[in-house]
């Protein structure tokens, strides 16, 4: 009976998109909003990479509710699952040699691949969010391999904490100075394509960058002791 | 239905068929499975799902990433950089409603002793 009913509204929501996809067509330019951000994006912010000058300074406001999502998210977990904690301790058994020494030698080397993306973040395509996660995956690849051991969850509060009020503080001293709307550009534009340019945009990045790989190196975290 | 046809008509459409097609998978999975950890990896799908058509509807003819790394760049075409940067959003969205539903998943686990949702009384369908 359930299933009956499931294919009767599967079949109703297909036909739906099927009929709305016709009349979308692939490949040809359909607003004109785009255009006005890749015309002026780069006298207007500074930076060459118009995705991120969309996502950090013409439409900053929504990277500030996706920065709060995460936020309570990771802290949503951490209280669910902090209720119960067992007490018993099973036998850990380490990893082979081949993970454990590819760990020691690649953990810096991720660390810094993933430094390298979100402080570029305005000049080449990446930014905050992908270098958080290549940074988090650091993380998760020393709970693979040095199985027993914890980071250190005290750094890990610090750093998300101290990544998101400095986007927040940068956004409320541009109500004061520069064009006095919230998150404005006030610091000197510089050359384009050069490493110290943009504005507040590099700053940004770099708190965001932290905070979102200190936020999922928590939740990794919080599931693997979870499970132990 | 020669083959120059199917290969035409396939180049013009293929991104929104593929998106259709993952979020036709995963809305049959969180309608007919009833494992709750079935149906939260349904919900990621569905979401995979949802961005591919986003990003796929911002896509024009010919053009390239919108980033000015060098000065012969100037008169390219380039794509729509406003659907990437939402989809940016709603993938960062999609992670933290999976790390919240799974931990969720794990509290019901602990409380009930099952994962199968038809064999909870209060939570029959």
């Amino acid at each position: 009976m359930r299933a009956f009913i499931s294919i009767i509204l599967l079949i109703i929501i297909a036909s739906g998109i099927i009929v709305v996809l016709n009349e979308i067509p692939f490949g040809e330019p359909k607003t004109k909003v785009g255009n006005y951000y890749i015309d002026n994006g780069r006298e207007e912010t500074g930076a060459s990479n118009i995705v991120t000058s969309v996502v950090v300074s013409y439409r900053g406001f929504d990277t500030i509710g996706e920065v709060t999502v995460l936020f309570v998210a990771s802290i949503g977990l951490g209280a669910v699952l902090a209720a119960r904690r067992k007490k018993e301790k099973r036998q850990i058994e380490p990893a082979s040699l081949v993970l454990t020494t590819g760990c020691r030698f690649l953990f810096p080397l991720i660390l810094l691949f993933g430094g390298y993306i979100f402080i570029h973040g305005h000049l080449t395509p990446g930014g905050g969010f992908q270098g958080g996660a290549i940074i988090a995956s650091a993380f998760v690849l020393i709970y693979l391999a040095c199985r027993g051991r914890r980071v250190s969850q005290t750094g890990n509060k610090i750093a998300e904490s101290i990544g998101g009020l400095v986007f927040i503080i940068i956004g409320l001293v541009g109500l004061m100075v520069g064009g006095h709307y919230f998150l404005s550009n006030y610091l000197p534009k510089g050359e384009l394509n050069l490493l110290f340019s943009a504005g507040v945009i590099p700053i940004i990045y770099i708190a965001i960058g932290f905070k979102v790989g200190s936020e999922l190196a928590g939740i990794i975290d919080n599931l693997v002791e979870e499970s132990k | 239905m020669n083959i120059p046809h199917i290969i035409s008509f396939l180049q013009g459409t293929i991104y929104y068929i593929g998106a259709f097609g993952l979020i036709f998978i995963g809305l049959l999975i969180m309608l007919l499975k009833s494992n709750l950890i079935k149906m939260i990896i349904g919900l990621n799908i569905l979401d995979t799902g949802v961005n591919l058509l986003l990003i796929s509807v911002g896509y024009i003819s010919k053009g390239t990433a919108p980033v000015f790394s060098n000065p012969a760049l100037e008169n390219q075409t380039m794509v729509d950089p406003v659907p990437q940067a939402l989809v940016l959003t709603a993938i960062v969205i999609g992670v933290s409603v999976l790390a919240l539903a799974l931990s969720l998943a794990i509290r019901l686990y602990h409380h009930y002793g099952v994962l199968d949702l038809r064999e909870i009384r209060e939570q029959r369908w």
